[in-house]
């Protein structure tokens, strides 16, 4: 164990600018699995009691926890070990009620351990707003990540305009997430970075931090936000490079197939209520859906599934209420957040969840061109985006 | 006096008592007698004890599987919020003070009743209502789902009976207070003549300082469960951010009382646990004052720390750092207290009895979730441990570890002299025993759970958490027989337990010298005043059954004094 | 109040058998400071209670300052100040009551019991004319909050609506009156008869309001139509402009008020009617106002059932005068009313200068 924590900010600001500029291209190290870096830690080391340390102030934080574990057992320790000691050794025996006199009171034991332990606390207290100060306070030249937290599903964009349903971050890079809710509050916490910060409707929060280790981790929300709150998970990677970052969360659209371009609206945008299955969730399940041919509707009568059923539900969601979900939709519409491409991508996607060979599997790049060779046939998709 | 004409006055233990001068509901449901109110209150909170113990039950059944066993989600978020909200505003806030603090209060102070007891029974029936309320929550069939803390937009947002539940806690809230103004009152103007700030039992120094918080905190409670309300039917626009309010506005004022409300919680408990340890090992209490001024200072330092509950929703940095200092001021006197409770131990005559075991128990878990506290207040690190597992252990170790443990021990403290019989004692220690030992194997893992990144109030989670979940969920099972057989065993005493003498356990403080069970007007003759906690100087005298002053006892049976090693 | 109540002694007491002395005090003396010691506290608790608003309001106009500057121009200081006074008034009667107690002169008690209550209906009719005139030009809170210029005719229906139960009332005490007189219970004759002209007072304060509105008209007309003409009220937080910041929306604000002239106003009234009527949301117009006006809703509104409270008090109070209780070694309960009445004029003589007089 260390006595003094380690340093802060685990790199200068050349190393920083290094990386950030793309000269560490170090790709020997490999994607780290989600696993505890050794599952045989003792619970006397912090690696048993904390998931893998990720980001650049995790071993402070880490090193300021086993200090309170340790001061913590030792007292408590003290307190017990005193406390049985003098159970066994002053047992009443034989009725025998007679104590050994002792001090009602010693002022200056008293003080004695009120103001010892103190110093200990301003110790505690010191190096941790130290460390809350350096999670709290933004690099200048850090990048921006904006992040939209909605029941329940994470959307990253990230500053070239991509955006994910899972954060991608680039390793040794200073990261400003920019963080609103569209609805209640939320908390990003990734478990790995040791940071979490509330998210809360009508205000931007922020989260600032700096991975210091490829791999996969955990994200996940940590204020209760309703029904399914505890689904509201996501994975975070990191990347050795910018480049290597583009190919996770570039999404270039002529590159896939209609359906696959609607399953990726559908993960970011519907998938916290919407089940892939026919299972209902919040909403109903998306499984069979298309397949049904009609839908009953609260409070009688039914609709016919099709594309105009499914754009006014994306738009207006009050308008047809599907039976056993009324009276009242809960879901927001998406009317200037979908354009009528993506709708179209959206019902390829339910499509393919029906019956997979019901829909065509070519990149719609392809597609796009063939129309373009056979003008007559276009426009009844429109697909293009 | 001599104490041969006090012999003649007093404890010849009467036929007539308050449990058996009047009979018939009516004799119960409008009494104005504190002990009769302080057992209905007894009845009352122990059955939202165990009611709230079944849904954590649930919950824990729920967990034992990492997809979730077999509620849904929206059941399982419903289950816990019930669970918290009825644990808190309907148990643990008037378990220790408005049950067991109104049956010995006034008899601590040698007085015949609280100050108004038509308020105390309307604080009685006050919390029927507020406790009525959030059963219709309940058999409303819309449930209940925002969690104990209400916390918006989500409480504007959902479909449950949320108007129900914050109404319920809202009348919880002014039953509180009136039990508090109750107890101010009656322990400034009704303290028997001779009886100091300084004689006061400590317990009755804990439930003012607790009487304190519940008048200053609670209303705070009650405008902001108002002002949501509001919110809720008519969109105000003070917390609704849809409307331009501000939802972290709610959570200030929601921690401005629930905070304070903590210590609400605690500190009976420690009130109760330091008359435990002083009887029990027959040693006057170390460092009274100490003791008695910590209570008053936790109560007022717990007014300034509320902050602490959102070190993560973005405040200002410099505010966060200020209620992590003061934070850290508060765990001076817990501290004090333990350590002066080690001392008094310290060459005692130490009686392993039931509410010694379980005061031993408190000293024990409430050193673990004082101590995890330490966590959680150091700033860095309680932003990863936040709303985690960790600070779900933290503080049932806190309230359960502490506060219904010292509420067992004190019940069974002062059960031979509410009903005048005596329990099974080792049947009582078994109980004790799978108490703590299921607590502590529900809780532990939870720490270690937490610390790894397990969020709470999640109704499915990563599998490299099952295990801890299924040692919490088999704890939880052990834990729930163990207050089931504690209250079998007082249930059994009270009414077939042997009788007992009027103190069975050589306590010194007034409420002892009268009969078990007490008159309807609590004392037949006037106390003699004694010290509660001078078991040195004090002569026990066998015919009185009870401590007396030196001067008072019979000269020919007084030992010789016995004086410190040191001083 | 729990103190000693002249149907509640148990027999076997041995201490003392005076009626107004609980059997679980040992003195008088104790019973009073206990009441006196419980009524205090009883005020904290209040104090803290309305303290939530309190901070709400500071907040939101630190947050909103010129929300709170123009919002303030709907409410009527006339009315205002005249609900101060009777306030005021009212507790120099409740003064001149506890005294009078203390003295053991029921009568005269009884009398100035009678003005306070008189006084706090009275206070309430003038509220319900405040409130009744509100929301006919569609002050509502927050989310409802639907400003419409103009000026309305006759009797508000609000104010028929809100006057039903008064009346009801009224005609209720009249009626048990006559009854109790015609059936020789003097005693309830005179209470009954009291609370009828206390409720009375209601329709006197809400006469006496619509006189002074009427008085008023013009320059109140002009003062409303001056502040609908701002362009901060028309504008404030028109749809396009994101909820979300608390900031943003207050640099906006700063902004027009600076640049707040009177040709100016007339201009941006215009255009900005064009605006909203092109807008096709039909999202309510200026809502931060309301937000002010949620606030004054909660903060009168909670005031008000402390008056009603405080009224119910009274009423005990008058009928204990006139069963002539206090004498000079018992006269608590009055007391601790006076206390609590002076706290309810209190809280009001705060809340006047706040919501009022912003300037």
């Amino acid at each position: 164990m260390n006595w003094f924590p380690p340093t802060l900010i685990a790199q200068t600001n050349e190393e920083i600018s290094k990386i950030v500029s793309g000269m560490n291209n170090d790709t020997s190290v490999p994607a780290h699995a989600i696993e505890r870096p050794d599952g045989t830690a003792g619970w006397y080391s912090s690696e048993y009691w904390f998931p893998e340390a990720a980001s650049d102030f995790a071993p402070n934080v880490d090193w300021l926890y086993m200090y309170i574990f340790w001061i913590s057992l030792v007292f408590f320790a003290a307190i017990v070990g005193a406390m049985v000691y003098f159970c066994i050794k002053y047992r009443r025996k034989d009725g025998n009620l007679d104590t050994e006199p002792s001090p009602s009171h010693n002022t200056n034991l008293e003080i004695a351990w009120s103001v010892g332990p103190s110093i200990l606390l301003v110790v505690m207290f010191w190096y941790g707003a130290e460390g809350f100060f350096n999670m709290r306070i933004p690099r200048a030249d850090s990048e921006e990540i904006q992040v939209t937290a909605s029941r329940w599903n994470w959307k990253f964009t990230y500053p070239d305009g991509d955006s994910s349903s899972e954060l991608h971050l680039v390793n040794g890079r200073p990261t400003k997430l920019v963080m609103q809710s569209t609805d209640v509050l939320h908390s990003m916490y990734i478990a790995a970075f040791r940071q979490k910060v509330d998210i809360v409707p009508g205000r931007y929060t922020y989260a600032y931090l700096t991975p210091n280790k490829e791999g996969e981790f955990r994200l996940a929300c940590t204020e209760y936000c309703g029904q399914k709150h505890s689904k509201m998970r996501t994975m975070v990677t990191v990347h050795a490079s910018d480049e290597r970052r583009k190919e996770d969360t570039q999404w270039i659209e002529a590159e896939y197939p209609a359906w696959q371009n609607g399953e990726r609206i559908y993960k970011i945008n519907c998938s916290g209520c919407h089940n892939k299955t026919a299972e209902a969730g919040t909403g109903p399940g998306f499984g069979n859906l298309w397949g049904k041919g009609e839908e009953s509707l609260h409070g009688g009568g039914s609709v016919k599934v099709d594309e105009q059923y499914i754009y006014d539900s994306i738009m207006e969601p009050g308008k047809h209420i599907v039976a056993g979900y009324g009276p009242v939709s809960k879901m927001n519409s998406f009317k200037g957040k979908l354009t009528q491409a993506d709708v179209n991508q959206v019902i390829a996607f339910l499509k393919y969840l029906d019956d997979p060979e019901s829909v065509s599997d070519k990149p719609e790049g392809e597609v796009e061109k063939e129309e373009d060779e056979k003008p007559t046939e276009a426009e009844a998709e429109n697909t293009s985006t | 006096m001599a104490s041969a004409e006090i012999r003649n006055k007093i404890f010849d233990t009467p036929s007539v008592n308050y449990l058996n001068h009047q009979k018939g509901w009516k004799s119960w449901a409008f009494t104005l007698d504190h002990k009769r109110i302080g057992i209905m209150y007894l009845i009352g909170v122990t059955a939202a004890l165990l009611l709230a113990g079944v849904f954590a039950l649930v919950l824990r059944s729920h967990l034992f599987s990492y997809q979730g066993a077999m509620l849904s989600d929206e059941m399982y978020n419903q289950m816990f919020t019930l669970h918290g909200a009825i644990m808190v505003f309907s148990f643990i806030i008037p378990s220790v003070p408005a049950a067991l603090g109104n049956i010995v209060l006034p008899m601590m102070l040698g007085a015949k009743d609280v100050a108004f007891p038509r308020m105390n029974l309307a604080s009685f029936y006050l919390w029927i209502i507020g406790t009525g309320c959030l059963f219709a929550a309940i058999l409303s069939g819309r449930g209940l789902d925002t969690g104990w803390t209400f916390y918006t937009p989500y409480s504007i947002d959902t479909s449950s009976a949320v108007i129900f539940a914050t109404f319920g806690a809202f009348v919880l809230g002014f039953s509180s207070i009136f039990t508090g103004l109750n107890f101010l009152v009656t322990i400034n103007t009704m303290r028997a003549p001779g009886q100091t700030w300084f004689k006061l039992p400590l317990f009755l120094w804990s439930l003012y300082a607790t009487s304190i918080i519940q008048v200053l905190a609670t209303p705070v409670l009650g405008i902001t469960l108002l002002l949501l309300i509001a919110e809720r039917t008519m969109h105000i626009g003070i917390f609704d951010p849809t409307y331009g309010g501000d939802p972290v506005l709610f959570q200030h004022f929601f921690w401005f009382y629930s905070h304070p409300a903590v210590y609400i919680m605690i500190l009976p408990a420690m009130g109760i646990i330091s008359e435990l340890i002083s009887v029990y090992s027959q040693k006057r209490i170390f460092g009274y004052s100490f003791i008695a001024f910590s209570s008053v200072a936790i109560a007022l330092l717990g007014f300034l720390v509320w902050g602490h509950h959102m070190f993560t929703s973005g405040q200002s940095p410099v505010v966060t750092l200020i209620f992590s200092a003061i934070t850290f001021t508060v765990a001076i006197p817990s501290a004090v207290k333990v350590f002066n409770w080690l001392a008094t131990l310290y060459k005692g005559s130490i009686l392993l009895n039931t509410p010694m075991c379980y005061a031993l128990s408190f000293i024990f878990l409430f050193g673990i979730g004082g101590l995890t506290g330490l966590f959680l207040g150091t700033l860095s690190v309680d932003i990863h441990l936040h709303d985690t597992y960790f600070v779900v252990a933290h503080f049932h170790f806190v309230m359960v570890g502490g506060t219904l443990t010292a509420f067992l021990g004190g019940l069974f403290h002062w059960w031979p002299k509410i009903f005048g019989r005596m329990y099974n004692d080792l049947m009582g220690r078994v109980g004790c025993f799978l108490v703590f030992a299921g607590f502590n194997l529900t809780f532990f893992p939870q720490f270690v759970m937490g610390s790894r990144g397990m969020p709470r109030r999640y109704a499915s989670y990563d599998p490299e958490f099952q295990i801890f979940h299924q040692w919490s969920t088999v704890g939880a099972f052990v834990l729930g027989i163990g207050i089931v057989v504690s209250f079998v065993v007082l249930a059994y005493a009270a009414f077939r337990g042997p009788r007992c003498g009027s103190n069975p356990f050589r306590a010194a403080s007034l409420e002892w010298q009268t009969s078990s069970p007490p008159d309807f007007h609590n004392f037949i003759h006037k106390p003699i005043m004694t010290d509660p906690y001078d078991f040195d100087s004090q002569v026990y005298d066998e015919t009185l059954d009870t401590y007396i002053p030196r001067e008072l006892a019979d000269p020919a049976k007084v030992p010789p004094r016995k004086t410190p090693a040191h001083h | 109040m729990a103190v000693a109540d002249p149907d509640n002694i148990l027999e076997h007491d041995d201490h003392h058998h005076d009626p107004f002395i609980a059997h679980h005090f040992e003195s008088a003396e104790q019973q009073f400071d206990s009441g006196k010691l419980g009524i205090w506290i009883f005020l904290v608790t209040e104090v803290l209670f309305f303290s939530g608003l309190f901070v709400a309001y500071t907040l939101y106009r630190i947050h909103h300052p010129e929300i709170f500057q123009q919002a303030h121009h709907f409410l009527d200081k006339n009315l205002g100040a005249m609900n101060t006074i009777v306030l005021l008034f009212s507790s120099l009667t409740m003064a001149l009551g506890v005294h009078a107690a203390q003295n053991g002169d029921n009568k005269k008690c009884g009398i100035y019991t009678l003005i306070t209550m008189v006084c706090a209906a009275m206070f309430l009719g003038v509220k319900a004319v405040e409130y009744s005139h509100k929301w006919d030009l569609g002050i509502f809170v927050r989310s409802t909050f639907d400003y419409a210029e103009h000026h309305p005719e006759g009797i508000s229906p609000y104010l028929i609506k809100l006057s039903v139960i008064p009346a009801l009332l009224l005609v209720g005490f009249i009626g048990a009156s006559v009854f109790s007189k015609m059936t020789e219970k003097d005693l309830l004759a005179k209470f009954f008869g009291g609370m009828a002209v206390t409720v009375g007072g209601y329709f006197l304060g809400a006469l006496v309001g619509l006189g002074f509105m009427a008085l008023t008209a013009g320059g109140d007309a002009h003062a409303s139509h001056e502040v609908a003409a701002s362009p901060l009220v028309l504008q404030a937080m028109s749809i396009d402009e994101d909820e979300k910041h608390d900031e943003h929306s207050h640099e906006e604000g700063d902004h027009d008020h600076a640049g707040d002239d009177h040709a100016h106003d007339d201009h941006s009234h215009d255009g900005d009617h064009g605006h909203a009527a092109h807008g096709a949301a039909k999202e309510p117009m200026h809502r931060d106002v309301g937000t002010f006006f949620s606030i004054y809703y909660c903060m009168t509104g909670l005031h008000a059932i402390h008056i009603i409270a405080g009224i119910i008090a009274l009423a005990w109070v008058f009928w204990r005068c006139l069963a002539l209780h206090w004498r000079p070694d018992y006269f608590g309960p009055v007391d601790y009313v006076g206390l609590y009445w002076h706290l309810v004029d209190l809280i009001w003589i705060y809340l006047f200068p706040l919501l009022y007089l912003i300037d």
